[in-house]
This record gives structure tokens, C-alpha cells and sequence, in this order.
């Protein structure tokens, strides 16, 4: 089910505040962030964060058609590294 | 046979059903637009008149999108999600299920037909 409109999108607003911070500076430095489920609204258009994905933070640069998605989409938490065959399945067991 | 919208030819069927075989319209949206035109929705699609079709072709134009540019619609939004790359988008292009199913069984409409891997135990082993 989806966010109540009311409520508007769920915006990190520590994050929101850099963001602002950097644009009245006017650098454009990646911003390190752990806030994977906030809203990627218009203001991040052109910023680069670094998204945490449980173990280091992922680069993930934002353009136009990544608002309304949440930052954490861009930053793979899992990481598939093929099925163990069977001699290396013996050794564990 | 009638033909509406390029090559859409539904046969001797019930308006409301022969009306379904066009891509972006289902039952719902069938029974809408015999109601929205006034057609009879039992009738046969073959007993249709040249001004029918004709109403029905640009009607169908205008208030609903339908076949190419519907398909073309779909394909857009899916190499949106590819090109941003996000998590929705990654499953696109690996070919598994995009909303969080499970793939240890089943999802076998994406993943394909069966891969057996040998020596690899049965689910029912694994206990």
C-alpha cells in the first residue's frame, strides 16, 4: 500500500538540509548517508550521495527520472556470488 | 471480419468478448465502451456497420490506449527502471521476479523453463 498524499513524501530531513546547505555554497560534493528509505525529491537532481548498503556506502548519482524512487533502490544490499558446487559444498558439510 | 484499429479482426464472438481480443482491453473496458457508445454488447462483432466501426476506431483512438502505442508504453517504463538503475530495474534485466517473491520455487513464469542442475538435492531432501 502506498503513502498517504497528505503526508506528502517521506523526505530525511537532515539530508534535505545538506542538500541545501551545498546548493546556497554551491559545491556539489557526494553527501554520505545512511538514509536508504528517503524519497529522492527534485531538490537531489545532479547530487551524488553515498548510499549505504549494510556494509560501504554506494555511489549512486541522481538524475531526473530517479525522483519519486527511495535512495536504497540505487544500492544493491545483497550481493550474489553464484551457487556453490558441489565440491565446496562437501568441505562445509 | 471487422477490422478495428490495424489488425485487430475479432470473428462471430459477442461484442463485449470479440472486443477483448484487442491488447489493452479486458471486460472491464469492453462493457465500458459498448456502454459509452451505445452499442448492443450482445451482439456479433460480424453484424457490425461501416459507421460502427467506424465510431468505434476513433472512439477507441481517443479515450483509451490500446495495441502498439500501449505495448510501446509498457516497454518504456521497464527501460526506465533498466536505465536508472534501481532495484526493480536490476530484476528486469536478470529476468526474476520484480515485486519480492520468493525464487527458490516457483516464479517459473520468469525464470523459464527448468535448469536441473546435477547433484544439486531435491527440495523434498533438504527438509
Amino acid at each position: 500500500m502506498g503513502r498517504s498524499v497528505k503526508k506528502g513524501p517521506y523526505v530525511d530531513l537532515k539530508l534535505l538540509r545538506k542538500v541545501e546547505q551545498q546548493e546556497q555554497a554551491g559545491k556539489r560534493s557526494p553527501i554520505t548517508t545512511w538514509a536508504r528509505s528517503c524519497t529522492v525529491v527534485p531538490e537531489f537532481v545532479g547530487y551524488t550521495f553515498l548510499v549505504h548498503n549494510g556494509k560501504q556506502h554506494v555511489k549512486v548519482f541522481v538524475t531526473e527520472d530517479m525522483v519519486g524512487h527511495k535512495l536504497g533502490e540505487f544500492a544493491p544490499t545483497r550481493q550474489f556470488r553464484g551457487h556453490t558446487n558441489k565440491k565446496e559444498a562437501a568441505r562445509k558439510g | 471480419m471487422p477490422r478495428v484499429v490495424g489488425v485487430e479482426i475479432p470473428d462471430n464472438k459477442r461484442l463485449e468478448i470479440a472486443l477483448t481480443y484487442i491488447y489493452g482491453v479486458g471486460r472491464t473496458t469492453s462493457l465500458k465502451i459498448c456502454d459509452e457508445l451505445n452499442l448492443d454488447r450482445g451482439m456479433r462483432a460480424r453484424d457490425l456497420t461501416e459507421d460502427q466501426i467506424a465510431t468505434l476506431a476513433s472512439h477507441l483512438d481517443q479515450a483509451y490506449t490500446v495495441e502498439g502505442q500501449l505495448r510501446r508504453t509498457v516497454a518504456a517504463s521497464i527501460n526506465r527502471l533498466r536505465d536508472i538503475g534501481c532495484y526493480r530495474g536490476l530484476r528486469h534485466r536478470r529476468g526474476l521476479p520484480v515485486r519480492g517473491q520468493r525464487t527458490r520455487t516457483n516464479a517459473r513464469g520468469r525464470k523459464g523453463p527448468k535448469k536441473t542442475v546435477a547433484g544439486k538435492k531435491s527440495v523434498k531432501g533438504m527438509k
